[in-house]
């Protein structure tokens, strides 16, 4: 497992970014962090619809997110709101997406990721589309793709694989390997003793990394990245971390995980070793860090108070969007609805 | 004049739509050398190279999953199942991606791919190789899905559905490939999506249809013709969308219908194309409308096939049925 940086902050070999885009990385983390935290409040206060928290996977997401160039493609889930906003996907959309809008599954034109993924491991093989209709177009773009270590036993992460292999399609596959889908642990998942290892069986590059290791994160999704852009083909990327949290906000881990393993990973927290790394380096303070994480929190009231006033749903709004242009038997419908509501009036 | 069978009339309207679009491409198991199971991509890869006319590993999700990122990128993906029974492991991205994602996105992602899938029973296939699941389709918000009976249906609505801006699903009738030849029309003719075709003018009944029952209510009709009965024949070709005026206008006209389709009676297409008839003509009925179907029950081997299969008698004996009440 490929690690740079220790949980005590120590360097293991080289740093593969330099200072200025050391304090980057931090600071995305740190603002990931509070969003997160923030959205578990917000959901309790009955603000957004269920939320499915990240913390710990912060230096998975940051690390891999910043390996792309603006107009890559980035194909994630739900519980890769660090990476799609490290992406351009503005707060307000990921969090109109959480407060039940579809409003918020449109991104702004120039952002090309897709709204996430609800359902799980489908997703990656439109990553291998899309990568590949670019390289077709003449485009440079690539896609990478984000799921956990449960979609891995999906038949869509196989055929992902298996396409992108045989036809050399300049894919990024990141799993981020959080120990747990839902109550399942990773040893329940799968055999294998490593997911990085299943690369081997559709002929490309496997590397497991420490997740938690924004350096090593970000090293091995930058080499992907070239890779996939240079024409040598896709690299799955096991990024090995720990959901500190519930799979959701509906759920309780106290029923299927002791609570030791959390403290275990708290040990290895990602934001903690680069604090330590670059306070080293006169390059933290603790007031630094309170601004960053005040100007965040104000951030996502902005963000949130956006979401909340988006216009409220109507006839046309679901009518609208089933196709380009609208039907007889849809208008018929909408008629329908529209004089139900009237009389509701 | 280029008289095709519906098999070559399709050959003919992928040819065109590679030449007409450079953003299509022909994407399935064995669509390129060997021209597909059925061979209506003969030839293609030949003239368009491997990387227009892509044979790809046995994964119909995959296949469907690549084509849909295809065509958020804006390519026009042109998908082979090899039969409907085969299409079962893509539904998931049918109808979780490729069909609401023009939702899910506001129109910022579309994914305008299509989706040709052989389907229908009657030449002794294996299992799984006759299926008729075209009310699962229907039923999916966001996809359209047509049926053409005939070469030059099948031509028009193959290019319609290339050009179209949302998914459709482009469903073939197996037993009709190569049974009947007509004149297609040179170039890019179109037949519109969402419009049903009055093959037959009449008074008397309304027989509707589409896609491989088609041959059985042709044979219907013109018996009944030449008893001196008056068929109105609507052969639907759009499922959805559902042309519901020249439905509901002939119906009205005649005041009786039979509707016969292969699929399974219980929630099948026929049920709603009775829904709307009972909705929006029931005071024109001078009659119970009837439906011939297939049968509640896994479709049958080769040699069970005639005991499943609407035949042309099921369908007379409904019309006279229908016209007796």
């Amino acid at each position: 497992m490929r690690q740079i940086l220790t949980p005590s902050g120590g360097l293991v070999g080289e740093a593969p970014v330099d200072i200025e885009m050391t304090v980057r990385l931090y600071r995305a983390m740190v603002f990931a962090r509070a969003y997160d935290r923030k959205s578990m409040s917000l959901q309790r206060q009955g603000r957004l619809a269920t939320y499915a928290p990240f913390e710990g996977q912060e230096a998975a997401q940051v690390g891999a997110a910043a390996a792309l160039e603006p107009d890559d493609w980035l194909v994630a889930t739900y519980r890769d709101a660090a990476a799609m906003w490290m992406q351009g996907y503005p707060l307000e959309l990921l969090f109109a997406g959480r407060t039940g809008h579809e409003a918020g599954g449109r991104p702004p034109d120039h952002v090309n990721v897709m709204p996430p993924s609800i359902t799980v491991g489908g997703h990656m093989l439109h990553a291998v589309g899309l990568s590949w209709a670019e390289k077709l177009r003449g485009s440079s773009r690539i896609a990478m793709t984000m799921f956990g270590d449960g979609a891995t036993s999906e038949g869509d992460f196989h055929e992902a694989m298996n396409f992108a292999g045989v036809f050399g399609v300049g894919v990024v596959f990141v799993c981020q390997n959080n120990g747990w889908a839902i109550s399942l642990p990773r040893s329940q998942q799968t055999a294998s003793e490593t997911i990085a290892e299943k690369a081997i069986a559709y002929g490309m590059p496997g590397v497991q990394v420490d997740g938690n290791d924004v350096f090593a994160v970000h090293e091995a999704a930058t080499e992907a990245a070239d890779r996939a852009r240079s024409g040598g083909g896709p690299t799955l990327i096991e990024a090995v971390t720990y959901r500190m949290g519930p799979h959701t906000t509906a759920d309780d881990p106290g029923r299927y995980r002791d609570p030791e393993d959390a403290e275990d990973w708290e040990r290895r927290d990602p934001l903690e070793r680069v604090r330590v790394y670059l306070s080293e380096r006169d390059r933290w303070s603790a007031e630094w860090q309170a601004e960053v994480e005040s100007r965040t929190f104000d951030e996502v009231e902005r963000a949130i108070t956006l979401a909340e006033s988006l216009y409220d749903p109507d006839p046309s709004h679901i009518f609208g969007a089933v196709f380009e242009s609208s039907t007889p038997t849809l208008d018929a419908q909408r008629r329908e609805l529209e004089s139900l509501l009237e009389d509701d009036d | 004049m280029a008289e095709l069978t519906i098999a070559q009339a399709l050959n003919a309207g992928l040819a065109l739509a590679l030449e007409e679009w450079d953003e299509a491409l022909v994407m399935g198991e064995d669509v390129g050398r060997t021209g597909g199971v059925f061979r209506i991509t003969d030839g293609l890869q030949d003239r368009f190279g491997a990387d227009r006319v892509i044979d790809t590993p046995v994964a119909e999700s995959g296949i469907v999953g690549v084509g849909f990122g295809m065509a958020v990128v804006g390519m026009r993906p042109i998908l082979e199942m090899q039969f409907m029974g085969f299409s079962y492991p893509a539904f998931d991205q049918v109808v979780n991606h490729v069909a609401r994602i023009r939702h899910r996105s506001r129109h910022r992602f579309t994914a305008p791919l299509v989706i040709r899938i052989p389907y229908g029973g009657g030449i002794g296939a294996a299992e799984h190789h006759s299926e008729s699941a075209e009310a699962i389709y229907a039923h999916t918000p966001g996809v359209k899905v047509v049926v053409p009976s005939r070469p030059h249906d099948a031509k028009g609505l193959l290019l319609a559905a290339v050009e179209d801006p949302d998914p459709v699903i482009f469903l073939e009738p197996i037993r009709l490939y190569r049974s009947v030849k007509e004149d297609v029309g040179e170039g890019p003719v179109r037949v519109a999506i969402g419009s049903a075709a009055v093959e037959q003018q009449g008074s008397d009944v309304t027989l509707i249809s589409y896609g491989a029952m088609m041959r059985e209510c042709r044979e219907a009709a013109s018996a009944m013709t030449a008893e001196g009965v008056s068929v109105e024949l609507v052969d639907l070709r759009s499922l959805v969308p559902l042309d519901v005026e020249t439905i509901v206008r002939s119906v009205e006209k005649t005041g009786r219908a039979v509707v016969v389709t292969e699929s399974p009676r219980t929630g099948g297409f026929a049920s709603e194309i009775v829904t709307v008839i009972q909705e929006q003509a029931l005071y024109s009925l001078q009659a119970p409308i009837r439906r011939v179907t297939g049968w509640d029950t896994v479709f049958p081997l080769k040699r069970g096939e005639s005991l499943y299969l609407p035949s042309t008698e099921r369908v007379l004996r409904a019309l006279r049925a229908t016209l007796e009440d």
